[in-house]
């Protein structure tokens, strides 16, 4: 279907039906119980769940195909969100044109960017671009406040020209974005079913559909001769060029259709939230994408979709755990053992959830390259392996060495 | 001119961290062939020595003072420093007064223990991983470095005075012939800049004339050879690795009072450092000294209000300005050696 | 005139003369062969062949065109395909599509984003791959990773993803380096097989004779960076020079 195998195309309506049905998944606890802090399915995760996994899959182009590990990306995110904050000031306030506009500037931008840094490769490409990603967060704060409005970040206001749409509402606030006249990205059905309470939103819905086609086209490339050709310049860039190939222009096209990911997910976020700021340029925002695609799985489909979900899940539920809420979860302990337990864990849960996030990183770099989905395989393996031990060894992929 | 000196100056302190920073990391490179995002961490935890020595020093005993009570009409707590109740008060104070320059001795064991404990338990088995690796590894590591001190520590900047001597600035242009208060220099920034040159030249004559440092620049230039004289290079870079972190943490433990330590300036510095790096050459330890000192400054000058005038915000992205048109036309660095990885 | 003339050519790694003044000449569809003692030159002389190194004096020219300043991939454009000591091959791909690399790259190397198009879809392709993987016996390794063969393997498949290729010249770095004497000798009828059904030069560096005197048609002796003899096999056998610089050596 699609152009896509059987086992892809499976794939791609597993994501979908995930992504379909995520306002039920992600809440699987009544509203009244304890567990219900656990629950994800409320609009604003919900959205940056599938927004950042547009990033992280955008990046996976990039690092997981050609091996290329720029250290620079949040640049381009930054850059697609103050584009379309502009065309909301500019424009009016539907979200599309918004979004197609942060895809073009982001990869222009990016144009500019990997031309330059791809000139050298290794670890001189990752400081290329912590640099020019560190200059734009700088510039952004600097001389570019006319375009970025500075530390304060750039925000609609009710003198927006607006050409295309109107300046204020009829009660005199400014208006909010929409994907349709009428249809605002904030709006949300709600649906009780018992204890349950679902939430469907419009802008995650949207978002879900970028995430959806920006799969399908990641999909479409590893399975291209295109991806072939990146793949072969993580694997032995000296054969390729002995090949005939001149590898740049390859890697500069990743590194374009990457930024043009980063952009989407920048303008997403701008239409969820119609404000842009420097420091979702910041190094450490680029960072960020690098965890998310190692620890679901760099290199592989699905797993900085994963890598994505996981990270802001356990931003959002761990950094809200206190220490009255480990109270709670150890109360079945007599107090002093419950006091010290607390005081042990107390510093990788609330505030301290970069702490835990950090660990998890250094234990996926050192233990588990391939990230979760290598996890998942060899959890697998470990399954199927019992019924009939001693196929291992006749196994095609089994390394000689 | 008299603005010039200045801003030379000026750049000066800056450039002193820049380099020593820079100096570790390319010493680590160089010997281990290790990318070590984790280093600016270590420039961290060096100042958050002082800022523990500082806390250690002013550990108080809690006494109730009979004459005097406050609001509530109980008697008034004095919180008298122990060190104050051991050497008297007088003493007592000093050392306090002394705990920076004091965190030195305390910075120099315990940042050589960190440093050979990140070599042993971590470091050792990316020798022959990739560098995208050892990037991701060691930059979970600062990440982790950074949070433990933020927890210990806090989220805001700790305030850590130099002793008062130093409190003072010392009016340098009169000294070379300028009207008083036009080139006014604070003493600590001064001593800054003194206490780099020394840790920068110590380090330089360990490697230059130790049999020690022998064994390790021929360890730089070609690894498996001096692997086949029967050396046991291993033991020696992880002992380089503790001064890389020695290095690092003195950079820091002084850098204290110039700005209260909070717990991400590690990856503010870790950044310009690594572009240090690049522009002094990957693997040379000169050269990391000389673009140490070369941005500091030139970052200062950029700051200048006639150049801002000419090129608005040029003083935000002039180092990283340099470093790019450096490794695009220089890639091995301003005293690289030739094929190191200049592709 | 030959399909590939060095003239003159001299290289010097600081105070090391490798290649002094070396000519040579090899003549289209011929199997030369380059051989001589360690450090003779032959591999700094191959590098130069193909834009690994530039020369410091002297000219190559391959079909009338000179190679010197080009680069790996503009020379490989040119119809050059190199074989190397140690087999450079895709690690991580499977042994098809190691060879499907060769095969979309194009002749002039033009640059195509083809990103959107599915490899599965592109049945010529394959056919053409898997081709050329049954003529060098390794039709039923297709879906093996390349890191996981054995060494002889990895280097008949980097002689696949050459020929796939249909390059004027082959440049074979030591092809039986390393390997057992079955596998040697399925090299040398590989290459005989090769040669008898298409057009295409080989130029082969060498240690082993019996790889040498078995394919080659000439043969040029490099000593010391520079070429000390050039003649047919049978002439080189018993060429006092050649025995006292070479084969003596090797024999003692």
């Amino acid at each position: 279907m699609f152009g896509l195998d059987k086992k892809d195309t499976t794939l791609l309506l597993v994501v979908t039906l995930l992504a379909l049905l995520a306002p039920f998944i992600l809440n699987p606890f009544p509203e009244a119980s304890a567990l219900a802090q656990f629950n994800a399915g409320y609009p604003d995760l919900m959205q940056r769940f599938v927004i950042y996994g547009i990033f992280a899959v955008g990046f996976n182009l990039l690092f997981g195909l050609t091996g290329y590990l720029s250290f620079g990306h949040a640049a381009f995110l930054g850059v697609g969100s103050y584009s379309a904050v502009w065309i909301f000031k500019l424009l009016g306030m539907n979200v599309l044109p918004a979004i197609a506009f942060s895809i073009v500037i982001s990869g222009l931008f990016a144009l500019l960017i990997g031309y330059i840094s791809l000139r050298r490769s290794g670890i001189y490409f990752s400081i290329l671009t912590l640099a020019f990603a560190q200059m734009s967060f700088n510039m952004a704060y600097s001389v570019l406040t006319p375009i970025t409005n500075g530390e304060t970040g750039l925000q609609l206001t009710l003198s927006d020209p607006r050409i295309l749409g109107q300046q204020a509402t009829a009660d005199g606030s400014i208006p909010v974005t929409n994907l349709l006249p009428g249809l605002e990205m904030r709006q949300s059905v709600q649906l009780e079913l018992g204890g349950w309470l679902f939430t469907f939103n419009t802008g995650y819905y949207l978002a879900a559909f970028f995430l959806l086609l920006a799969f399908y086209i990641a999909i479409r490339i590893f399975r291209s001769p295109f991806g072939l050709m990146l793949r072969a310049v993580k694997s032995n860039q000296q054969r390729l060029n002995y090949t005939g190939i001149h590898t740049r222009p390859y890697t500069l096209a990743a590194f374009v259709i990457s930024g043009m990911y980063a952009g989407l997910a920048g303008g997403l976020l701008a239409s969820m939230d119609p404000l842009a700021g420097a420091e979702r340029m910041q190094w450490t925002a680029s960072g960020e994408v690098v965890i998310m695609t190692i620890l679901g799985g760099a290199g592989t489909l699905i797993g900085p979709i994963l890598g994505a979900g996981f990270i802001k899940y356990f931003e959002n539920i761990f950094s809200k755990i206190n220490e009255n809420i480990l109270h709670d979860w150890f109360s079945f302990l007599p107090q002093g053992l419950q006091d010290f337990v607390v005081t042990i864990v107390a510093p990788f849960f609330g505030e301290g959830w970069s702490l835990s996030m950090g660990l998890m990183f250094m234990a996926i770099v050192i233990f588990l390259p391939g990230g979760l989905v290598e996890g998942g395989q060899r959890i697998g393996q470990l399954f199927r392996r019992k019924p009939a031990a001693g196929d291992a060894a006749s196994s095609q992929t089994t390394p000689a060495e | 001119m008299d603005a010039i000196i200045l801003q030379t100056l000026n750049g000066l302190d800056k450039g002193s961290a820049y380099a020593l920073i820079a100096l570790g990391l390319t010493l680590i490179f160089g010997t281990l062939g290790v990318v070590n995002f984790a280093h600016g961490a270590l420039f961290m935890i060096g100042a958050f020595c002082a800022v523990t020595v500082q806390r250690i020093l002013t550990l108080s005993v809690i006494t109730l003072d009979p004459n005097k009570t406050d609001f509530l009409g109980n008697p008034a707590k004095i919180k008298t420093p122990y060190v104050e109740k051991f050497f008297g008060p007088e003493i007592g104070a000093g050392i306090i007064d002394w705990s920076v320059p004091l965190a030195i001795l305390f910075a120099i064991p315990v940042m050589i223990a960190i440093g050979f404990l990140m070599e042993r338990v971590l470091i050792r088995h990316f020798y022959h991983r990739p560098h995208a690796d050892q990037i991701l590894v060691t930059f979970g590591l600062a990440i982790v470095l950074q949070e433990v001190v933020k927890y210990f520590y806090g989220a805001n900047p700790v305030p850590t005075p130099a002793p008062a001597a130093f409190a003072g600035a010392i009016d340098f242009g009169v000294l070379i012939g300028f009207d008083p208060n036009q080139i006014v220099y604070p003493y600590w920034r001064l001593i800054y800049f003194l206490f780099s040159i020394v840790v920068i030249g110590g380090v330089f004559s360990f490697l230059r004339f130790t049999t020690f440092g022998m064994v390790v620049r021929a360890g730089m230039a070609d690894r498996e050879t001096v692997g086949l004289l029967g050396i046991n290079i291993n033991k020696r870079f992880t002992i380089m690795f503790g001064i890389a972190a020695a290095v690092a943490g003195l950079a820091g433990v002084m850098y204290a009072p110039i700005n209260s330590p909070n717990f991400h300036m590690g990856m503010d510095f870790l950044v310009l450092s690594f572009v240090v790096v690049v522009v002094g050459g990957m693997g040379s330890l000169p050269g990391a000294v000389l673009a140490g000192f070369m941005l500091g400054i030139l970052e200062s000058y950029a700051s200048l209000n006639e150049i801002k005038a000419i090129i608005p915000g040029i003083d935000q992205i002039i180092i990283y300005l340099v470093a790019i048109i450096i490794l695009l036309t220089r890639p091995r660095g301003l005293l690289g050696r030739k094929g190191v990885m200049e592709e | 005139m030959g399909i590939l003339e060095v003239k003159g050519v001299g290289k010097r790694f600081g105070g090391l003369q490798a290649l002094g003044n070396v000519n040579l000449s090899i003549a289209e569809n011929s199997v030369h062969a380059i051989i001589g003692p360690n450090g003779a030159g032959k591999s700094t002389l191959l590098n130069c062949l193909v834009g690994k190194l530039i020369p410091d004096t002297g000219s190559v020219m391959f079909n009338g065109q000179s190679v010197l300043g080009r680069k790996p991939h503009e020379i490989n454009q040119m119809g050059i395909s190199r074989v190397f000591q140690t087999p450079e091959i895709f690690g991580d791909l499977t042994v098809l599509e190691n060879v499907l690399i060769p095969c979309f790259a194009k002749r002039d190397g033009a640059f195509e984003l083809n990103a959107l198009t599915s490899i599965s879809g592109q049945s010529d392709m394959r056919d053409k791959a898997e081709q050329i993987l049954t003529d060098v016996n390794m039709q039923d390794k297709t879906g093996m990773h390349a890191a996981s063969l054995s060494r002889g393997d990895k280097r008949r498949l980097e002689m696949a993803m050459c020929l796939v290729q249909e390059p004027k010249l082959l440049l074979l770095d030591e092809p039986t380096a390393g390997m057992a004497r079955a596998d040697t000798n399925n090299t040398i009828d590989l290459l005989k097989e090769i040669k008898s059904k298409r057009d295409i030069t080989m130029a082969i560096i060498e240690h082993d004779m019996h790889v040498v005197f078995s394919l080659a048609e000439r043969i040029t002796v490099l000593a010391q960076g520079t070429p000390l003899v050039e003649d047919i096999p049978e002439k080189i056998k018993g060429h006092p020079k050649v025995q006292e610089a070479y084969l003596g050596q090797a024999h003692g």
